[in-house]
């Protein structure tokens, strides 16, 4: 690719590299967006336990400051792309919760019409790409997305997101040398809580902390708090301020923990209670409540009342999701090709 | 019309799509300043410069995912993979996201993208430079393969792969890239998915691809004056099959023998003799027969390699063994 397009160098000129100071609004409309996803999945793993979700359905519980802090600094036109952990960067990116909830009862209302389930939702239109199940694969389709946002000049970054576990896949690596070396606009986010499954960062990655893996490919790293969103805020805007006006990627590590299991099928034996109960100590959410009430931005009262209306909106998901129609059986057929313009001939229809 | 060889004919559809539309681009290993490893795309870094003929590392599973998901954002990518035994560093990629995210994400995305390179064996690099895999991939559903054996239907067909909305894999010949044969000029477009007579005779069948359709056709050649009349037809497509082509041959001559290069378990001539014994059972004067690679790991030996492969002494046998 050529060194920086034309787009590019007048995007250095105009964007800010200093994070805007946020508004009452937007302090208590980020509080309301961890809020939402928290309610999601508690309903979520009430449904599961209830037998309306099947397969596999892993839970965001403690990690979502990390989605809603680092998307909260985005253009709505920059691209998202994460694992199977994906519920909450859907929600974060605005993905309407009644398709996020019908997906997980595999309805035909649900995000991917049924044919994602939870690891695989997508919302195309406000560019969040999935939603992926094998570990570590979405991370070259996310460099993809970015080297397409530079080869169209666009001016636009690519979140890619992945788990701590999944920074030992020999897909991260051959991607992150592909970004440093084609210097692309993507910021790679290894959110780090600790476990993949139940294995142990320290039974799993040589070298802490995991930023050091981009010093090879001489690449910006940053670490942020993931229980403190204000932090993931400030941290991630640095990342797309580079990405933005340098064309330059960066490796971030965001430290968090999940509070559930791996995903709903895991009882959870290699951990204490103990250790979940200290850690439930330094909640991203009570943090934040703290904070606003603190800073006066907000009282007790009116972020009661936003807990309450999002455990109503979880629950108006969970009633959509449950009064939809399940899938024709002949949609099956649906949704495996691209209908031909080019080659008219070659219709999805005739194959 | 002119004459070009099977590599050239590949250059010229390169070359002429990536004119039409600017979000086709290549990317590979020695595309560039190498002018690829097999020259199929020479001189085309000096046509459209370094934003669309794109050198990578050696990193099949990066720039595979890479390209699909620039794909996924509208860009036309064209993969090239040094040969097709590569492709296995980025099965994954090629299965688990070029060929299911849009039916994963309900329709919301499109993979415009074609992988390509050379494949097939007889060239003595042994086991692992002589992978056959189109049957691999046939298996996936939403991928399409192509196997062009002659220079015209490699033109025409990557023009069409290259304006297909949707995965395709394009599976070359190391062995045919220097076969030259008359190929039209300028736009030509062969349709995917059709396959193509292309000797025809009356006393038996045979389907085949790639490679083997010139063992076919030499073979039939000999045959021929023992007064024995073969029709041959070149699948091109292997999925999606083009039955109705097969059908009308052997409901003309009752007999079907299937060459094909790749290993025996589950090839995709499997398929057609399991669709030919379903659907023209009652055509048939003699059981379906297939003739493949033997199931060993491809030899170095030069001898042993070719015993390995379908070659013409083998598929004479199996004629006559069919006629008897
Ligand atoms: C290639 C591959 N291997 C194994 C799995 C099974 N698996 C799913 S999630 C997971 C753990 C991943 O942990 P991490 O990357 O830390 O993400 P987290 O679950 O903590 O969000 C494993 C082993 C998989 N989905 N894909
Ligand atoms: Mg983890």
């Amino acid at each position: 690719m050529p060194a920086a397009d034309p787009a590019v160098k007048n995007a250095k000129a105009n964007s800010s590299t200093r994070l805007p100071e946020l508004s009452p609004q937007q302090k208590i409309e980020l509080f309301r967006q961890m809020v939402e996803i928290r309610h999601f999945e508690e309903k979520a793993k009430q449904a599961f336990q209830q037998g309306k979700i099947k397969g596999f359905c892993h839970l965001y519980n403690g990690q979502e400051a990390v989605a809603v802090g680092s998307i909260s600094v985005l253009n709505e036109d920059d691209a998202v792309i994460t694992a199977y952990r994906d519920h909450a960067h859907a929600l974060a990116r605005g993905s309407d919760a009644n398709a996020c909830m019908a997906e997980l009862f595999g309805k035909i209302t649900g995000c991917s019409r049924g044919k994602g389930g939870s690891m695989h939702f997508f919302d195309v239109k406000k560019g969040f790409y999935g939603g992926h199940g094998i570990v570590g694969g979405q991370i070259p389709l996310g460099t993809g997305l970015a080297y397409a946002q530079k080869y169209l000049g666009t001016n636009r970054v690519t979140l890619a997101y992945m788990g701590d576990g999944a920074i030992n896949q020999g897909a991260v690596h051959e991607a992150m040398n592909l970004a440093a070396l084609w210097k692309l606009p993507i910021i790679y986010i290894i959110e780090n809580n600790e476990y993949s499954m139940g294995t142990t960062i320290a039974r799993s990655s040589a070298g802490d902390p995991l930023t050091k893996r981009a010093g090879a490919f001489d690449m910006a790293a940053i670490q942020a708090n993931g229980m403190d969103i204000d932090d993931v805020r400030a941290k991630t805007f640095e990342a797309v301020s580079l990405a933005r006006t340098e064309s330059q990627p960066t490796l971030m590590e965001i430290k968090t923990y999940r509070y559930f299991g791996h995903s709903m099928s895991d009882p959870g034996n290699y951990r204490s209670k103990d250790e979940i109960e200290a850690r439930r100590k330094s909640d991203p959410i009570e943090l934040y409540k703290a904070r606003l009430l603190e800073q006066k931005v907000a009282t007790e009262e009116s972020l009661n009342a936003i807990d309450e209306e999002a455990l109503a909106k979880a629950q108006a998901a969970y009633d959509f999701a449950e009064s939809s129609p399940e899938p024709a059986i002949e949609t099956v057929y649906e949704d495996i090709w691209t209908p031909e313009d080019q080659i008219p001939e070659f219709q999805p229809s005739q194959r | 019309m002119p004459t070009l060889t099977y590599r050239e004919a590949l250059n010229e559809a390169l070359s002429e799509e990536m004119e039409r539309d600017d979000r086709v681009m290549l990317m590979g290993e020695e595309v560039a300043e190498y002018d690829g490893a097999y020259k199929v795309s020479k001189g085309l870094l000096k046509k459209f410069g370094p934003k669309r003929i794109i050198d990578t590392p050696i990193s099949e599973t990066g720039f595979s995912g890479l390209a699909i998901g620039a794909a996924m954002y509208g860009l036309r990518p064209v993969v090239e993979f040094m040969t097709w035994s590569f492709s296995l560093v980025a099965y994954d990629q090629i299965v688990n996201n070029a060929a299911q995210v849009r039916y994963m994400s309900g329709g919301q995305l499109s993979v415009p993208i074609v992988f390509r390179g050379s494949s097939g064996g007889g060239l003595q690099v042994g086991a692992t430079h002589s992978h056959t895999p189109e049957n691999w991939y046939a298996n996936v559903p939403a991928l399409t393969v192509i196997t062009p054996a002659f220079p015209d239907d490699a033109k025409g067909l990557l023009k069409s792969a290259i304006r297909s909305n949707n995965p395709i894999c394009f599976l070359e010949n190391e062995k045919l890239y220097g076969y030259k044969d008359e190929v039209p000029e300028g736009e030509y477009l062969v349709e995917i998915g059709k396959a193509k007579v292309r000797r025809e005779g009356s006393d038996l069948t045979i389907v085949s691809n790639s490679g083997s359709t010139h063992r076919a056709l030499n073979a039939a050649k000999i045959l021929a004056e023992q007064g024995i009349s073969i029709e041959v037809i070149d699948l091109r497509t292997i999925k999606p099959l083009d039955f109705a082509t097969i059908a009308e041959s052997v409901a003309k001559t009752n007999r079907l023998l299937i060459v094909e290069e790749n290993k025996p378990f589950a090839g995709w001539g499997a398929q057609v003799a399991y669709q030919v014994q379903r659907e023209l059972f009652d055509d048939l004067d003699a059981p379906v027969h297939r003739l493949t690679s033997l199931d060993v790991p491809q030899p170095y030996n030069g001898r042993m390699e070719q015993a390995v492969l379908p070659n013409e002494d083998r598929v004479i046998a199996a004629v006559k063994e069919i006629l008897a």
